[in-house]
């Protein structure tokens, strides 16, 4: 029983069917140059020297810069700066460039690649994150003495302790692979000098503010003198970040010194070789149960593989800790989490943010306490997962909304039948060459940032005279549909026809930095300011018309496109409503800001109130395996997730699936090869993202607990979709083959079947 | 129209353009976007291993990417922009990846529907295996392919009542 789609809302489906939609590089402007990026050979070297004379006379080239022409800042990140935009006398890894050549067309710049001689003397490369930590090994990152970029501990109860004293302990290590986010369109960007002396900037980026700031450091310039436009954006995943941005500011300041527009378009090699991905994890967990299943105590230690630069590993380390044992309430819990520099491709942020490679150990560690203990997995799940009032492993009390997780196994274990299902398992025999196998995992998710970050956003709504709505918020729309979403809820919140409202993309110059469309916060947080920009908009109508309408202010009702009394009787209609104000001189204008409730971390314990609400979600899945081959087959997947409400239905459903899809990838096809710090492969043929027959038709269901504490009663489902599907897939893949997979992607040699 | 040498002519969407030397060397994908400005046509990888540049080559689904102009040339091409009406009415496979939610990004969604009019050409009532068959070259990192396939279903049903 699939959930029904219900009436479908996009803002950009027409433009983005019909081949309108214009992506960055689909813009061309008068008298535009062309910048393309210049790579070394090198992955770890020092005393690098550039010389660019052969290529500035190659025919066509305008300029060719290098880290020394840069007006501004070389460096910047987002939490410190330490990234590169140009290698400055050594190079960190394989995607540091050189030089950006810029020629009247791209062919000629191209051309003059080669022209560019780089020497350099190489360093030892430095790519085993564990063997980084040694002291004998060299340090990458000039900035810092040690290659540990951070350290998040917990430190709740006594662990080492209690662990002694259980029933049963269980040792587990997994490890994670570098995923790349293969968003559909690579990075570009088209920047244009204005008279007035502001730098427009047009990129494929999730975040124009982040954008705005590394724009302005390589530019040296004021945050004012920078306007940063997201025309439509193929796809972000979490990686349209820090790369992005970088690829803006690098074309920005070509324009700026040659005073003429400049595009700069990745190729895929180029966002492949440069984007940050995935972190690979290395877990290791000690977890001690009681008898009856209950887990009195765990240890953990995670190292991640940073890469050359910081980026915002700190901040993605950081939800590996606060959710560093899923969603399961445990007493005593001792966890490090490092995450390390190498020479390595860069890591950062991705869909799931340090969660997915916690899911994938945790939700295998469940089923195999499970099996130890003798309990149903489910069971095992009941006892030990976060229950209404109850507290995290951040000593955080669940006391402001519905803790749902126990109401979401128990449909998604229903709708595919997971405990019959369970005994028709295989366990590596079969009469047949396949074997069956059917697996399930549970999570909960923070909501937003958290204490990870600064968390407030807002909203623009500026009614025009003639009816006709503009409205604009600080989320960004990256295709998952977050346009649409806030026009819904603002056509709710008015109670007027949808056609009314037209969406204002808007720019860096005209509303405030809403933070970054990320962390699944784009609909609690944004919607939450257009609920709160919708309420003042309300009252300042119903206090400048309520005499219109022969009422008192409190009675005025917005409903059906017009403005009501307490009784049907007195109302007018919206248009004249609009007129009304007008004749008083009076704008129909609101602003809204919503800040999250608070939060609250400990650095030294681990403990706080991490996040202001939480998406509590199961996946479970069916597969065969061949025998011969070791094939995996996906058969079924359910999916139930408990967002608040779901404003956009349809969208919900297209974000569990992609979510799910992702997460497929994760699980058995995706492996981004780095050897050495070099990267094995840089194109889509080789890494492979799942195809359409690779998956199969899923189930998603959306559970609705409104939740209190967010203003439109939703949360969200971007991240959430793509966090619990892989450990599903291992904990199937084990009770298919009874044999248990615990580094990713999931392999199965058939010679293991025999 | 033309009755030129067919070795020098490209009917793009309806249009004949003449095909010079240099255009003739070019490929296909860089031909419609920079020389037509069709940008409806996307590179995603430049390898064939995505389909966002997909158009159709005397109906079928092809990689522009990987296509040189001169080896199409006197062939008849088709992108997204050609396949509403003129009167500015969608496709039905338009209408049904709009209606069936089959839209996020956008990026892949042109090559997408020019797989799924190429694939309903030769299939008027595909199974949902099929379905992923025909769409299997079109890569999507944002749906899950579940509601292009709906839509394609939707699609059928609408163009072959």
């Amino acid at each position: 029983m699939s959930e029904p789609s219900g009436k479908v809302f996009r803002n950009d489906a027409y433009a983005k069917v019909t081949g309108r939609a214009k992506y960055s590089d689909d813009l061309k402007f008068f008298n535009m140059a062309h910048a393309v990026p210049v790579y070394s050979d090198y992955i770890h070297a020092e005393n690098l020297e550039v010389d660019t004379q052969a290529a500035r006379q190659s025919a066509g080239v305008l300029a060719v810069f290098t880290a020394a022409d840069v007006p501004g800042s070389v460096r910047f990140g987002q939490i410190e700066p330490d990234y590169c935009m140009f290698a400055e006398k050594k190079i960190m890894f394989a995607g540091d460039v050189v030089a950006l050549i810029v020629a009247e067309t791209r062919e000629q710049a191209l051309a003059a690649v080669d022209k560019v001689k780089i020497s350099a003397d190489p360093l030892p490369v430095v790519s085993d994150p564990e063997e980084a930590l040694s002291p004998d090994s060299p340090v990458v990152r000039e900035i810092k003495n040690s290659n540990l970029m951070n350290h998040h501990k917990m430190r709740r109860g006594d662990a080492p302790g209690e662990i002694e004293n259980c029933d049963v302990v269980l040792e587990e290590e997994f490890s994670t692979q570098f995923i790349e986010h293969a968003y559909m369109e690579p990075e570009a960007a088209v920047c244009v000098p204005r008279q007035d002396g502001v730098m427009e900037v047009y990129g494929s980026m999730q975040h124009p503010f982040s954008t705005r700031r590394f724009v302005g450091a390589l530019l040296g310039e004021p945050l004012s003198r920078i306007e940063v436009y997201q025309p439509p954006t193929g796809g972000g995943f979490g990686g349209k970040d820090d790369t992005a941005a970088v690829v803006c500011a690098r074309a920005a300041m070509a324009a700026r010194i040659l005073n003429r527009p400049v595009k700069l378009n990745y190729t895929r090699e180029w966002s492949i070789r440069e984007s940050y991905k995935r972190h690979p994890y290395r877990l290791k967990y000690k977890v001690g149960l009681e008898k009856s299943g209950r887990v009195k105590a765990v240890q953990v230690r995670m190292i991640s593989d940073g890469g050359a630069y910081l980026s915002v590993s700190p901040w993605v380390n950081w939800r590996s800790t606060a959710q560093c044992f899923g969603p399961y309430a445990v007493d005593h819990v001792y966890a490090d989490v490092l995450c390390v520099a190498t020479n390595n491709p860069v890591t950062g942020a991705m869909r799931g943010f340090g969660a997915p490679q916690v899911n994938f150990a945790v939700e295998q560690i469940s089923d195999i306490a499970a099996e130890r203990i003798g309990i149903s997995p489910l069971d095992y799940r009941r006892i030990n997962m976060v229950k209404q009032d109850g507290e995290t492993v951040t000593g955080q009390v669940l006391d402001t909304h519905t803790v749902s997780l126990e109401q979401v196994m128990d449909k998604v274990a229903a709708e595919i039948g997971y405990e019959e299902k369970l005994k028709k398992c295989s366990r590596g025999t079969s009469d047949d060459d396949e074997l069956y196998g059917v697996g399930l995992s549970i999570s909960y998710r923070g909501s937003s940032l958290g204490a990870e970050g600064m968390d407030f956003c807002s909203s623009v709504i500026n009614c025009q005279f003639d009816g006709s709505i503009l409205l604009e918020t600080g989320i960004h729309e990256n295709g998952q549909g977050s346009e649409s979403v806030m026009l819904l809820l603002l056509a709710e919140q008015l109670g007027v026809k949808l056609d009314r409202i037209k969406y204002k993309r808007s720019s860096t110059s005209n509303i405030p930095d809403g933070g970054t469309t990320v962390a699944t916060r784009g609909t609690i947080m944004g919607g939450g300011a257009v609920t709160v920009a919708a309420q003042k908009l309300k009252q300042l109508i119903a206090d400048n018309l309520y005499d219109v309408l022969q009422c008192r202010p409190d009675e005025v009702r917005f409903e059906n496109d017009c403005i009501l009394g307490p009784d049907d009787e007195s109302k007018i209609t919206w248009d004249e409503a609009m007129h009304h104000l007008f004749l008083k001189r009076v704008y129909p204008y609101a602003f809204g800001s919503f800040q999250a409730p608070d939060v609250s971390w400990d650095e030294e314990t681990g403990q706080g109130d991490a996040y202001f609400t939480y998406v509590y979600s199961c996946q479970a899945v069916e597969l065969t395996v061949n025998k011969k081959t070791g094939k995996i087959k996906l058969q079924n997947i359910v999916a139930g997730h408990d967002i608040g409400r779901a404003v956009n239905r349809a969208m919900v459903l297209g974000q569990m699936y992609g979510g799910i899809a992702q997460g497929v990838g994760m699980a058995l096809t995706e492996d981004l090869e780095i050897e050495n710090g070099r990267f094995v492969h840089m194109d889509l043929n080789h890494y492979k993202i799942p195809k359409a027959r690779e998956l199969p038709d899923m189930t998603g269901i959306i559970v609705e607990n409104p939740d209190p504490q967010s203003p439109t009663r939703a949360k969200g489902i971007g991240e959430p979709a793509l966090e619990l599907i892989a450990p599903a897939i291992a904990n199937a893949v084990y009770n298919a083959t009874g044999i248990r997979y615990r580094d990713l992607p999931i392999k199965v040699n058939p010679e293991e079947l025999k | 129209m033309s009755t030129g040498d067919k070795s020098s002519v490209l009917t793009v969407n309806g249009i004949e353009h003449a095909l010079s030397e240099s255009d003739l060397n070019m490929n296909l994908l860089d031909y419609i976007r920079e020389r037509l400005n069709l940008t409806g046509t996307k590179n995603g990888c430049g390898t064939g291993a995505c389909g966002a540049c997909t158009v159709l080559i005397d109906d079928a689904a092809r990689r522009s990417c990987l296509t040189k102009v001169s080896s199409v040339a006197g062939k008849r091409i088709t992108t997204i922009e050609g396949l509403e009406q003129q009167d500015g009415t969608l496709h039905p496979i338009q209408q049904a990846f709009i209606d069936a939610g089959a839209i996020q990004c956008g990026f892949c969604t042109p090559g997408m529907v020019l797989s799924a009019y190429s694939l309903l050409l030769k299939n008027k009532r595909p199974s949902r295996e099929e379905i992923r068959k025909g769409i299997n070259a079109n890569l999507c990192r944002c749906t899950g392919y579940q509601q292009i396939v709906d839509a394609v279903e939707q699609a059928s049903e609408t163009m072959y009542p």
